[in-house]
């Protein structure tokens, strides 16, 4: 909804305004026992564990089924807990994991939670190989092999690697969506034409968590009743609705009226409005969410290490934080998100114009030199891009910038096309790899390879010993050696890649003042309910 | 006897005959406009720089996942074959599958029309019961200060934005003073509890009794729909102020007038009589306008209804979903377009 949210946002300006005056509310409550939550979920396409990839589709996710390790919401930095796994045991060879399930748990059929169903539901999604699968597939899993890699017996459940990878690698990966438990038994006998239930858990649900889906109207609502047999106890909060509020301002007429408990997608002008409002507070968590420039290694002048690094000093940073990007992005220079193992929050590069031109000199960079840049049609993408435009006017270099759909500008991006590419980046799953693997990664850099996926490999940069780095990182089997690795790895990689890391996102969600402990997920999951209590 | 039977079969045979070519002409006008609209929008769908593909499996997915859906959809396909096949389930009732909620697309459309259509409906009726008596005062007492109200209330009708007057009228009425609901069909509390017939939340309480429900559902729809109506009522008042004007100044109201016959005979007994015909166009037109769906409106008062629906598809590239809601909103004109010949026909004699 860019082009019409654009639209939206600039012509309410003078509605804003008006707005942003603290207006005395007629006050209405939702009742005590319910949540309210407005929130942009226009972006569901599947409730399927196994191939559900977005955020809206994450959260119902999250809420319902029930993972082999999960975060704890109250505690997000600890890292992964038991949850259906009461425990595990990694082999000598460090290629298998055995995880013993929790003795009593429930679905919400009424079923037992069986070792079964967890071998079930791991080799449904590798066998179905949709979107997401390659979050388990990296791991050797195959359609061919997973009667053998992943296997019960009794009351456990063993998983065989093709590596022996670090085993925080393996269980941060099973946290994601995609190691959501299915209710065997009932997927089963909603199976049409050998889908494994796909066409029908795109709709429905057959979880164990603290919640049971009730419905899911596209575009409209999700609504969610608590699980009284949740193994932890049946939740406070008894029903949650998550309505598809797509205006800011409406979400924040319906939160400071009282209709709404928490509002997820106010604009920045109407966070500045409700911060004075009574009875509403404004919660910030770090989002995965990256905000980054690449430039292209087959581009004769951007390829030479004093460009890479002139770019990275004239991103003007702090005037695009404190201007349009005011309380959704925060500065940051490093390819693992703050709350990520192994994250830096080393940030060298400050907006320095002479120092740039200075490079750009030792480099002989002529004058007036011009380059092409692909940006996406989003807000505030094209805003950083007129502001990195002005800055390398400065030095002399004329950026053309080339506005498109994700379909344009993605498939040059894919195809090695561009010059210099500005977009975001969200980790796919709770891993230092997830982004690792893609900006610090790229083992075939030929045209060749195509290696599409590889945020390295679009921009045709042979990464040198980085790749090997990555690679050893991800058998690391000491967490806080691996961490250092990742912090090593970041350190080379501010200095010499062609990568401009630049912001972090934050989101800021705001909630009637008697709503407690709600949490987003940070930048490591999705958003959970059960704790929440008002 | 048996002659009076034979010209009665003739006269009946002879009044059928045209009528039933026109029937005729009619579906044949309307299935050729529906092919040609089906067409358009299919080429236009294919064309457009929006890859449905990327939309389904994502930015990372590989390429043999890309390509494995591509021959999924049909893409690989001539376009002409990938239409005809198109056309072939579209006759069967079957628009496909939504690229990205998984659902039947006609099963979108059955749960967001009926919002629309209540919308609408109810926007009309207010644009109209307002707009027509308005037209048609400010054309009688032309000049006056209640014609130099219309006029200006006509104005800002068709100048503001609908965006700005939504949100002006939530903050006040919603917000401030709390008379009308909120953004939402309903509150959460009166949410799934009359069962859907009709989609239609109105009439779906007053079937089942619950007054409650209904009350709830008034409060949300009537600021939506008092706006909409309020936009048709510009557009209709001032029809019916131009068409009363040219009836007004004709010699047979002059004649009338001369004849002795009171005001209100003249107005409405003559002039008025004579513009139902025009108004039957300019209403149906209105009314079509707002089936449409009203996306702002929508978005605003988060009505799910059928201007989202096709918006939020053609931004996320839902194909079978555009392509869906373009031909019910194709043929919600071309029968609202027919409906008003029928009228034709009924009012004006000379259509006979």
């Amino acid at each position: 909804m860019n082009a019409l949210n654009r639209l939206l946002s600039t012509a309410v300006l003078g509605a804003a305004v008006v707005m942003t005056a603290p207006v005395p509310m007629a006050q209405a409550e939702t009742p005590p026992n319910m949540l309210v939550i407005a929130n942009r979920i226009d972006d569901i396409t599947t409730l399927d564990p196994a191939e559900s990839f977005e955020f809206a589709g994450s959260d119902v996710s999250r809420n319902v089924y029930m993972k082999l390790v999960n975060f704890d919401p109250m505690n997000l930095k600890a890292g992964y807990q038991p949850e259906i796994a009461e425990s595990w045991t990694v082999s000598e060879d460090k290629r298998s994991i055995t995880f013993t399930i929790r003795e009593g748990l429930k679905f919400h059929s009424g079923n037992p939670v069986r070792a079964e169903d967890v071998e079930f539901s791991l080799q449904r999604a590798v066998i179905l190989n949709k979107t997401p699968a390659f979050i388990l597939t990296q791991f050797g899993f195959t359609a061919e092999n997973v009667a053998e890699t992943i296997k019960a017996e009794g009351n456990t459940v063993t998983i065989t690697t093709d590596k022996p990878y670090a085993t925080s690698f393996v269980l941060n990966c099973l946290t994601a969506t995609i190691g959501g438990i299915v209710d065997k038994d009932v997927v089963m006998a909603n199976e049409q034409d050998g889908d494994m239930g796909n066409t029908w858990l795109k709709t429905n649900t057959a979880g164990s968590g603290a919640y049971k889906l009730v419905s899911w109207k596209p575009n409209e609502s999700v609504t969610i009743q608590s699980n009284p047999d949740y193994y932890r106890g049946a939740p406070a909060m008894e029903r949650v609705i998550v309505r598809h509020v797509q205006e800011s301002a409406s979400q924040r007429l319906l939160l400071e009226r009282g209709d709404i408990d928490i509002a997820r997608n106010l604009n920045p002008e109407d966070i500045a409005g409700v911060r004075d409002a009574e009875g509403v507070k404004v919660e910030e968590e770090l989002k995965g969410r990256l905000m980054y420039v690449s430039l292209s290694q087959k581009h004769p002048e951007l390829s030479k290490p004093q460009v890479r690094q002139a770019f990275k000093y004239l991103i003007d940073y702090e005037g695009m934080k404190n201007s349009f990007l005011s309380g959704q992005y925060t500065i940051h220079q490093n390819f693992l998100p703050q709350t990520y193992l192994g994250a830096s929050d080393a940030a060298p590069f400050t907006y320095d114009v002479e120092k740039a031109k200075a490079l750009l000199a030792e480099a002989g960079i002529p004058e007036g030199m011009e380059i092409e840049v692909g940006v996406r049609e989003a807000q505030e993408r094209i805003e950083i891009a007129q502001s990195l435009q002005n800055s390398l006017g400065q030095v002399g270099i004329k950026m053309n910038i080339t506005i498109g759909t994700a379909k344009q500008i993605l498939g040059r991006y894919r195809a090695r096309e561009l010059d210099v590419y500005l977009g975001a980046w969200g980790p796919d799953y709770p891993d230092p790899h997830t982004n690792a693997g893609t900006f610090a990664y790229n083992p075939d850099n030929s045209d060749a390879a195509q290696a599409t996926g590889l945020l390295a490999w679009r921009n045709s940069w042979d990464t040198g010993g980085l790749t090997e780095k990555t690679a050893a990182a991800v058998i690391e089997n000491d967490r806080d050696i691996r961490a250092k690795m990742y912090d090593e790895i970041q350190a080379e990689f501010r200095e010499t890649s062609p990568f401009v890391v630049m912001f972090q996102q934050i989101e800021q969600s705001a909630q009637r003042d008697n709503v407690m402990n709600f949490s987003t997920g940070q930048a490591i999951t999705s958003a959970s309910y059960w704790q929440v209590t008002k | 006897m048996a002659l009076t039977e034979n010209t009665r079969e003739r006269r009946v045979r002879a009044s059928l005959a045209p009528w039933l070519k026109g029937v005729l002409v009619a579906l044949g006008s309307v299935s050729i406009t529906m092919l040609g609209l089906l067409f358009v929008t299919f080429v236009i769908g294919r064309v457009m720089p929006i890859d449905p593909v990327l939309a389904i499996v994502g930015e990372r997915a590989s390429q043999s996942t890309y390509d494995a859906v591509y021959e999924q959809l049909g893409l690989d396909k001539p376009l002409l074959v990938q239409f005809l096949y198109y056309l072939w389930d579209v006759l069967h009732g079957d628009f496909g599958m939504s690229l990205l909620n998984a659902r039947p697309v006609s099963e979108d459309i059955a749960r967001v029309f009926p919002a629309t259509l209540e919308l609408a409906t109810l926007g009309t009726l207010i644009g109209v019961l307002l707009g027509v008596p308005l037209g048609v005062i400010a054309a009688v007492r032309r000049g006056s200060w209640i014609d130099q109200i219309a006029r200006v209330v006509a104005l800002v009708g068709y100048s503001m934005p609908i965006f700005w007057l939504g949100l002006m009228g939530l903050l006040v009425f919603y917000g401030v003073l709390g008379w009308v609901g909120g953004p939402g069909r309903l509150d959460i509390f009166y949410q799934d509890i009359v069962p859907s017939r009709t989609g239609m939340i109105l009439i779906d309480s007053a079937i089942a009794g619950d007054w409650g429900v209904f009350r709830n559902a008034f409060s949300h729809i009537i600021l939506p729909a008092t706006l909409l109506g309020y936009y048709s009522l510009a557009y209709i008042s001032r029809m019916t102020r131009s068409f009363m004007l040219e009836q007004l100044s004709a010699e047979y109201i002059t004649t009338a007038r001369v004849k002795g016959m009171s005001e209100r005979q003249v107005i409405w007994g003559h002039a008025f009589r004579n513009i139902r015909v025009q108004l039957i166009t300019v209403i149906a037109l209105s009314y079509a306008n707002l089936l449409e769906g009203s996306v702002l409106t929508e978005i605003i008062f988060s009505w799910p209804g059928i201007g989202s629906y096709i918006t939020t598809a053609l931004l996320s590239a839902d194909m079978n979903a555009v392509l869906g809601g373009t031909v019910v909103v194709g043929l919600i004109f071309i029968c609202l377009n027919l409906f008003s010949d029928l009228l034709y026909r009924v009012f004006d004699p000379r259509a006979k």
